[in-house]
């Protein structure tokens, strides 16, 4: 695998990347690390323009795929709202596409609806990078947790991870499971029982040849995780306020906790929080969300400039 | 008592094998409305057969199938055979089989999916397994398993 093989390709679903580019775009990112923190300065995409179509609300996706670009050299344009955009007078996504392609050397979308980044992707003739579509595709996320937990625990291969919360509508911990099954990672899906990880899912990651096991409780697995990535239950999700709080009571972690966990385990979250993780925890060695929403930086850097062709100076 | 039964034709298509009572269904989606049309169809249902037992036969005069309408016939009766007939003779024989790529012929039942929001593309599918018959919306993802309710 070469750099240049990603030249012009779209990014638009995890299942569609070989664990060989995923393995690719890990190890560019892990180069990117320091540019990111802005220990060194290059400009490897100077002239180059990143279109950002964010027909949803996003603030961690979208800056840090601002911060990635301006890091690199080059420059952004594009919106992050629908409503002041030609889409309120009417227009089709592929006419909004085609004119942002014009624009732009590459383009990130978020939207609504599911699929919306493929239909971008067939009607750009520059290379397309999906930042959440709906409840489907969200792979920067994917990629960037990978890439959180390759660094801390060395591999992916047979690591214990633990999806926990809300296994049934997140799309988040659906991408995951996937890009984790393909590396043979055992996945324990720990959620109340309305909220588990649907069959639908399952099925295919079972097929994979994926090791899965349910759970109703964070207790059962706190002792053989490598991984404890927490995911937020919406209180929209429960009729009921009691039952809402008996839930989240549950799917808490805290430091107390985490005394019984492996000593290298780590915790993390796509963020924003609320109640599920105990600002007690932030403090021990095991909290790696905020290092999480930073790995989005080299992660989309990574991927700005393999998509491009951008080259580093030794 | 004179017996009744289905000529052979001379030029048009036949479409033999179909799973006893899923002829209607096929007549159905090539959308053959008997107050337009200027040609003779046969609906042959519950026919005995070697082969099945039992199946439902159908003739369509004058008339070739496209691609795309063959293609249907697969989704809703696999296996069955469609005889191009000119003639009298069997010009060309097709075994239906179920299509790889399935465009512009299913709609996607997800009402969230980009499909269905009036942008300039056709629904489409890729096969993902013959038995079940499984199909994933190329855009959504999602998987559609009941095949005949969205045949369009």
């Amino acid at each position: 695998m070469q750099d240049k093989d990603f030249i012009g390709k779209d990014i638009v679903s995890i299942r569609e990347l070989s664990n060989e580019e995923i393995e690719h775009i890990l190890q560019t990112a892990k180069k990117m690390v320091d540019i990111a923190r802005g220990k060194r300065v290059v400009k490897p995409l100077e002239g180059k323009i990143l279109g950002t179509a964010f027909f949803e609300p996003s603030t961690r996706t979208r800056l840090s795929f601002e911060s990635a670009m301006l890091r690199l050299g080059g420059k952004c344009l594009g919106f992050s709202e629908a409503t002041t955009t030609s889409v309120a007078k009417g227009e089709t996504l592929a006419d909004t596409v085609r004119m942002l392609a014009s624009y732009s050397d590459v383009i990130v979308i978020r939207h609504k609806y599911e699929g919306a980044a493929r239909l971008a992707a067939e009607f750009s003739d520059k290379p397309v990078i999906n930042a959440g579509d709906g409840a489907g595709q969200h792979p920067t996320q994917t990629l960037l947790d990978l890439f959180t937990m390759k660094e801390k625990l060395g591999k992916l291969e047979d690591i214990n991870v633990a999806l926990i919360g809300d296994l049934k509508y997140g799309r988040t911990v659906h991408s995951l499971a996937h890009a984790l099954a393909k590396f043979n990672a055992n996945l324990y899906f720990v959620a109340p029982e309305t909220l588990q990880m649907p069959d639908h899912i399952i099925g295919p990651l079972e097929e994979m040849g994926a090791k899965t096991q349910k759970f109703n409780a964070l207790e059962e697995v706190i002792e053989s995780c490598d991984v404890f990535y927490m995911t937020r239950i919406q209180r929209e999700r429960f009729p009921d306020i009691q039952e809402y709080n008996k839930v989240a009571g549950i799917f808490r972690l805290d430091a107390r906790m985490l005394e019984r966990a492996k000593k290298h385990a780590i915790v993390m979250h796509p963020l924003p929080r609320v109640n599920e993780i105990s600002p007690d925890v932030d403090a021990t060695k095991h909290a790696m969300y905020f290092e999480q929403a930073f790995n989005g930086v080299p992660v989309r850097m990574a991927l700005l400039l393999l998509l491009l062709g951008g080259e580093m100076d030794a | 008592m004179r017996e009744l039964k289905i000529t052979p034709i001379v030029k048009g298509t036949v479409i033999d094998h179909i799973p006893a009572g899923m002829g209607l269904k096929v007549l159905k989606v090539l959308g053959l409305d008997v107050q337009e049309i200027k040609y003779t169809v046969s609906l042959g249902i519950h026919v005995r057969s070697n082969k099945l037992g039992w199946k439902d036969i159908l003739k369509i005069e004058e008339r070739e199938l496209k691609k795309s309408e063959v293609d249907k016939i697969a989704l809703i009766a696999p296996g069955a055979t469609i005889s191009i007939i000119e003639k009298g003779e069997v010009k060309e024989k097709i075994k239906a089989s179920l299509p790889k790529r399935a465009k512009g012929i299913m709609k996607c039942p997800n009402p969230n999916c980009i499909s269905n929001t009036g942008e300039p593309v056709e629904h489409d599918f890729i096969l993902v397994s013959e038995k079940p018959v499984k199909y994933r919306c190329k855009y959504c993802e999602r998987m559609l398993e009941d095949v005949l309710k969205n045949i369009i």
